[in-house]
Parts: C-alpha cells; structure tokens; sequence
C-alpha cells in the first residue's frame, strides 16, 4: 500500500443517474501522482459518465472528489481546469483556423497597451512546446498540422492550463502507429514530472505499452482496479466483458435446443472494409450469439444481415433458395426484423409517440396507400404497451421522453408488431437498467420458443451464454471462431477472443 | 372527435392571430370586412386577401411537405416563372389549353424531380441543391420568354386568373381545393406519417423499412406541382408572362407562411392548414398596409416587425416563460385559498 499523499485524485462513491438508468453506481477510483491510469470498459459501462463527473461537465448525483488533498466540487469543465484538471478529447477541440500559439494561449494572451502582443505570445509559445519535441512553426495555423500534431498541441496546452491530472479521452483513435509513439513518449515525459494520467482508450495494447495500473468499469459498476504488470490480458477481457475466470455455470435451457433443418444460410457473405467474408447458419428457434470487443465487427456483421450495408460477396438463402438482401426494405419483405446497437440515431423516430413508432414497420412493409387504420394502430400499440410491459403514461407520449429501456422494448414492439421470422438484435440490453435487462432476456428466450430466429449481439458474455446455443466469436472485423452447445461457456469465449488478440500482439 | 380538438388546439394560435389582424385592421377600415355581391361574384377586401395570397398559399402546401422533411425549396419562385413562362410561349403558340396547362405542370414536376434527385439521390444539402436552380430558373424562363413580357389573350388561361366560380376567384377556388386535396391525400393513406417520421429521422426511418429515398423525391415534385400552379395563376392574373418578377421572392413568403404557420424548419410534426393561415396572415398584413395609405416605402418594414411578433409570441422561450407565469398565477390562487 503506498502512502495517502501519493494519490492526486480521488474520487469515491461516485453515482450518477440518467433518466430510466444507473450511468454509475458508487463507483471509487484514485489516481496517483506520476502514474499513467487506463480507464477501460465497453461502450456505455460508464468510462465517459465517470470523466464527465470529474471534469464538472455531469453535475453528479453522489460521492466525493478530492484533488491534491483538498475537496473539490467543479461546476463546469473550465473551474475542473482552474483546479488543476485538464482534458483532450479524441475529436481535438481546438479552432483549427488560429494558430499553433493563438491556440494555445487562447483567451489569455499576453497584451501590451490593450492589444495583443503576438511577439511575446509566439515566444512564450515556442518555449512551452519546446519541452515537446515538436518541429512546428507556432506561426502556422492548427489545421494544417497533422492530427498527432493538434493532439499534443492540445495536450501542451491542457497541461499549461491545468497540471495536476491530464485526462486523455482515446487520443490514439486516428493516429498511425509511429503517431503513437511520439505521443506515448510525451505522456511518459509528462508522467515523470509527476502528473497523474488518466489514459481511455479501446485497444488494449497500448493499455500494456504505457499503463501503471487498469480500472476496468462494466455497466456503471467499479469491476476493479489493478496493476497492469499483474494482470493478464485474458483476464483483463474477462474483466471487460463479465463473469470471473472459471466460473463455468452452464445454463440449461439453451443445450437441448432442436436439431432442425438450417433456415437461413449465407455463404461467403462480407463487405470490404466492413466485415471478411464469413459462413453462417441460423435454424429455426435458435439463438446464435455474437461476441467480441467493441470494433471486432460485430455491428457490421449485424447491418450486412440486413442490408442496411450492401454485400459485396457471398450469397444468402431462406430455406434453400437464394434472396436478394440488399436494402433493410428487401430484408423486412423476407421477414427480417433489426433492432440496431444505438438506438438515438438508428431506432426512434423522437418526436412521433408510442404508437406511430411501434406501427411504422408495419405500415413502412404495407405500402403508405394502405394505412393501418387510427383504431388498429391504437389496438397494436397497447397490445405491445401491455406484452412487454412499456412504461409509458399513454401511447400518445413522444417516444424520446421514454427511459432508454423501455425506448428499446418500444422498438423490439416496432419489428414484432411485423410477426419477423428472423430477428437482429444488436446490444438489446445496453444502458438499460437491470429489472429491464431481465425482462428483455425472458423476452428472447420466449421468441425463440416460438420459432424465430434471432442472432443477439452483445458484450453482455453471462447473458449470451445464457440464451444462445451458439456463438460467433469477432476479432478485427472478421469471424474467426464459432462455439457450439457444450462449448459455450464465458470462458470460452474469454479465452477465444484473447486467443486471436495474442496471435496478433505475437506477430 | 378528440382528434379534432387535438387538430383546432394545433391551429389556434394561428386563427388567434389571423382573427385579431383581421380585427386591427378593420378597427382602422370599417370597410374592411363589408362583403357585396356583384354579378353573382363577391367583392370585398376580404376575397382579396384569400385572391392575392393564392400564389403563397399554393407554394406554402408544397412547402410544408418539403420542410416536414426536413428539407428547404428555395426555387419554387424561379420554378413559377418558368412554368408561367411555358404556359404563355405554349398558348401563343396555337396550343389548346389542356395540352398548355399540362405542359405547364409536367415541366414544374420535372423541375421538382431535379430537385429531389439532388438531395435524396446525390445527398446534396437541400439550401444548395435548390439553390442551383433558383438562381439557373429565372435564366430558362428568360430564354422562354426571350426576354420580354409574353402576352397572350386566350380567354380559357385568362379564366384561371381572374375567372370566377360559385362567386368565388379561381384562384381562390383553386388553393382551398388543392390544399383540401393535399391535406386529404397524406392524412388519409400513411403519407403523413411516413413523411414525418423521415423527417425526423432519415436513418432510423430506412432502417425500419421505409422508402425514405423515394419520399424524398415526391415531396419536392409536390413542391415543383405547387409552383406551376402558382405560376399559371400569377401569368394569367397579368395576361402575361414576366420572366423578371414572376414569383420574385415568393420562396421566403412562402417560407414564412409554414413558419408563421408554426411548423418547425427542423422537419418532422406538420400541418398544411396551419401553413395556409400563415399564408392569409400574411397576405392580410400585406393588404392592411396598402389600405392604410402609409408611403410604400414603410411597407416592408411594418410587415417585418408585425412577423416579427408574431414570432416571438410562438418561440418556445417566450411559451415557456407564459406558461410558468401561469403556473405561479395558479400556485399563488391555491396559496390565497389554502391562507381562507
């Protein structure tokens, strides 16, 4: 155990709720000082809720801050950045057509009678970056940089500012691997000088190139905290995507699943840059599961399915013969159902209510020279309302003043409303709270017993292992492993995809 | 039933407005609201306003469908002059009417054709897309015309502009018809929705199967069918086409018209008979103005700032802030009755 005055940044019990969500739930993470901290978990665990209630940009709804020994409470991210906490943020939020120097003492020019004194500016500027190994005009404007270049720009500029912890929110995602380097070096420079670091990112071996110690967080929950040098990268996946290292509960239910004739069947079916061509059967009242981490391909594998991205090779049959899915209208004519991972962009229609919202397939799939009567609109929606227990005040309700659970079981409403034979369900039980978690598993299981067919996405690995007599395992954008009854554990699938993410790291 | 007073709850503030527009200027000219039978034709100012704001009012139903998709026709005034322009080197030129009149509206669907392939096929920004040809429009009609003011004389084109039946314009009979006709056609098929829920989101809407592409391209050749009728009308109302001031600037009248009208420039939830009353709220100021007799050059300015109340008193700050004086209104009530 170190001592108390080494850790810069505390923050315990931190809670945060969203409308219809638990966004963090008495989450505690200390930072210390001269460490590099990674902050991992999947989309929507709680990475960026928990740097918004740290950085002032979330009012939080519980817990304490402490920052150099001293209590703090931020209001905004400009008082986070007074007190000594600095952030960069993937998209580089600089004005791209000011200078390198304007850029970086934006709103604190140096002045002389009055009038901003570029001279002194240029200078003070060229002496901050100096330490940053930078061979840059500090005359030249931000845009035509190249990106690495704004990123450190904008961390010189974080650091200047703030000092004491430099949050970086994925600063990698569109740097090329030398791009990297130089910024890890500056981050190591930055951390001898005894910063603290908090480092967020989706791939993992840069978590191992530069980290000190890993909290992993999973569904707004604190999972751990851990020393990066004593932690394995399977079980850092584990970590990530739920349940120990050997815990084996094998669910019953899903074993015993029928053996009957394969349905749907694509041979060959990819898209260049989206997903390798990959074999897939689906047979009548079976689950199959996908897994892998955020990026394998898992969301492409889905939108390929239902030709909301267009194939580019391979060929899918129904029950033996050929079909055209080319677009998400010729899918729904096959009986096609999608329910997509974000459901803001890709799901609602907001300002409808309820009711247009469950009816639009229905009415998109009937053509809109045939309405779907007021009277059998309002019968469709309070059956649904009612069968999937939708909370809402009434069906007239806007649909995006609704909790994003029952968002999600309004638009699982909208495809069977459509009686789909095949259903697409990309993170069904994301961001929503655990009652309705529940209810949306017990949901699938009861369709499957119907005889649908539904491939579930999810990093939800303990609810795939309970649904699913199959899975997919997705590593870079490929298929690269399927687990068949017996076989699919958590662990299994844990050690499938560290198994392709170690071939990777050795070659 | 409470879908009509869920409808008139949506229309009041616009009837509210209308009406007391109406009142203010008849409180100024008593004359205003006297109506007189003629020749079996009614005459009064008030039939002038519903005359003059035809041309508004046909491009603000075309309009409020393109705006409902989130989407913007700047060159439905350019496309008037065209098809003003086609109707009268057609007539002149020995055509019947019908063949005129269908050549006419053939040529504003196809103008609205490109338009819509424009944005919903090459993803062209809308401002842009329809940009091109309000500034390429009022060029064609110029070659069609050849420059000068095309007259014409053939009574049945004549009719259309200043004819009358059941003692109303044509005009007049022609924009409540066809606003009538359109309102009838997206209520009662799925039209409406479907147009919304693109609107809303294009995305989300492809994704759950509608032919949102398709759409697209039908609202604005609505648009461009609203404009050539609006552009026959306006040609046969001064025997003539004029390639110059045809429809000039008609575009943000008509603009105006679906946002008095209360309908959101954000696409989604529409109403064409709310953009028909922002229309005659329009036209009405528009009429009040030149009766009061105030030099022409204080016209524009009075309208501005008119619409610019109107504005204010529908924006959501100013609904917020009435609605939570009258919610303290109603707590300080309850206090008052719980301190008897």
């Amino acid at each position: 155990m170190q001592g108390n005055d080494d850790i810069i940044l505390s923050a315990t019990g931190i809670e945060k709720v969203f409308p219809g969500a638990k966004a963090l739930n008495n989450v505690n993470f200390q930072l210390r000082r001269g460490e590099v901290h990674a902050l991992l978990g999947e989309n929507g665990a709680g990475k960026s809720t928990l740097v918004k209630c740290i950085t002032g940009a979330y009012r939080r709804d519980g817990g304490k801050l402490v920052l150099d020994g001293a209590e703090i409470d931020p209001r905004d991210t400009f008082e986070a950045q007074r007190l000594g906490i600095g952030t960069v943020y993937q998209e580089v939020n600089l004005l791209p057509n000011l200078t390198v120097a304007e850029n970086l003492f934006l709103g604190r020019q140096p002045r002389r009678f009055g009038l901003v004194d570029a001279a002194e500016m240029n200078r003070r500027a060229r002496a901050l970056l100096s330490g940053y190994e930078l061979d840059v005009d500090v005359r030249t404007e931000l845009s035509s940089c190249s990106v690495a270049v704004q990123q450190v720009v904008a961390i010189a500029r974080a650091v200047d500012l703030s000092g004491k912890v430099l949050i970086l929110d994925e600063p990698t995602a569109s740097l090329d691997a030398h791009e990297v380097e130089m910024l890890f070096a500056i981050v190591r420079r930055l951390k001898s000088q005894g910063l603290g670091v908090i480092f967020i990112t989706h791939f993992l071996e840069q978590v191992y190139a530069i980290c000190d110690r890993i909290t992993v967080l999973r569904n707004g929950q604190l999972v751990g905290t851990r020393d990066a040098a004593a932690l394995p990268r399977r079980e850092l996946i584990a970590m990530m995507l739920g349940r120990e290292l050997g815990d084996e509960i094998k669910q019953a239910g899903n074993a015993q699943a029928s053996e009957g004739a394969v349905r749907y069947r694509f041979r060959g079916y990819g898209r260049k840059g989206h997903i390798a061509p990959f074999d897939l059967e689906v047979r009548k009242g079976e689950v199959v599961g996908v897994a892998g981490l955020l990026g394998s391909g898992r969301t492409e594998t889905a939108e390929i399915l239902f030709g909301a991205e267009k194939a580019d090779s391979g060929t899918a049959e129904v029950d033996g013969k050929p079909i055209d899915i080319s677009s998400p209208r010729t899918a729904i004519r096959h009986r096609f159902g999608f329910c997509p991972e974000d459901r803001k962009t890709d799901g609602i229609i907001g300002d409808l209510s309820v009711r247009e919202n469950i009816a639009l397939a229905l009415q998109a799939r009937r053509g809109w020279a045939r309405p779907i009567s007021r009277a059998e609109q309002d019968r469709l929606a309070d059956r649904y309302i009612a069968a999937l227990d939708i909370r809402t005040s009434d069906r007239e309700k806007p649909i995006r003043l609704l909790s994003g659970g029952n968002q999600q079981k309004a638009i699982l409403a909208r495809w069977l409303a459509t009686n789909p034979e095949f259903l697409i369900l990309d993170e069904p039980t994301r961001g929503i709270d655990v009652g309705a978690h529940a209810e949306i598993i017990r949901l699938i299981e009861n369709l499957c017993e119907q005889g649908m067919s539904l491939i579930v996405i999810s990093s939800e690995l303990d609810e795939l292992v309970a649904y699913s007599r199959r899975v997919i395992v997705l590593r870079d954008r490929a298929h690269v492993s399927e687990l068949v009854g017996e076989e699919v554990t958590t662990s299994h699938i844990v050690e499938a995809i560290a198994a392709a993410d170690k071939r990777e790291a050795g070659q | 039933m409470n879908a009509l007073k869920s409808h008139l709850l949506r229309l009041a503030p616009q009837i509210v407005v209308l009406i007391a527009v109406v009142l203010l200027i008849s409180l100024a000219f008593p004359d205003f609201l006297t109506l007189q039978m003629q020749n079996g034709r009614i005459y009064g100012s008030l039939i002038d306003v519903l005359n003059r704001g035809a041309p508004v009012a046909l491009l603000a139903i075309g309009m409020t469908i393109v705006i409902a998709t989130r989407g913007i026709d700047l060159s439905v005034g350019a496309v008037m002059a065209i098809c003003g322009a086609v109707a009268a080197a057609s007539i002149t030129s020995g055509h019947s009417l019908v063949y005129t009149l269908a050549l006419a509206l053939a040529v504003g669907m196809l103008c609205g054709l490109w338009n819509g392939i424009l944005v919903a096929v090459l993803d062209i920004q809308p401002i842009i897309a329809t940009l091109v040809l309000m500034v390429a429009g009022r060029g064609i009609a110029q070659l069609i015309t050849e420059g000068a003011i095309l007259t014409f004389n053939d009574a049945g084109l004549i009719f259309i502009g200043s004819g009358s039946f059941l003692g109303l314009p044509m005009p007049v009979v022609i924009w409540l018809v066809f606003g009538i006709a359109i309102t009838l056609l997206v209520r009662r098929t799925a039209l409406g929705m479907l147009v919304e829920a693109l609107g809303i989101n294009r995305r989300a809407s492809t994704l759950s199967g509608v032919s949102t592409g398709v759409l697209l391209i039908a609202a604005y050749i609505l648009s461009g069918l609203c404009a050539a009728i609006a552009g026959i009308i306006a040609a046969a109302d001064i025997k003539g086409a004029d390639a110059n001031n045809a429809g000039l600037w008609l575009e943000l009248d008509a603009i105006l018209a679906v946002v008095v009208g209360g309908n959101s420039l954000l696409g989604g939830r529409f109403s064409i008979a709310a953009s028909l009353l922002g229309a005659m709220i329009i036209q009405a100021i528009n009429t009040g103005i030149l009766l009061s007799g105030f030099p022409p050059e204080f016209n524009l300015i009075i309208k501005a700032a008119i619409i610019v109340l109107i504005l204010v008193v529908q924006s959501p700050r100013v609904r917020d802030l009435l609605a939570w004086f009258g919610r303290s209104a109603s707590r300080e009530a309850a206090v008052k009755q719980e301190v008897k």
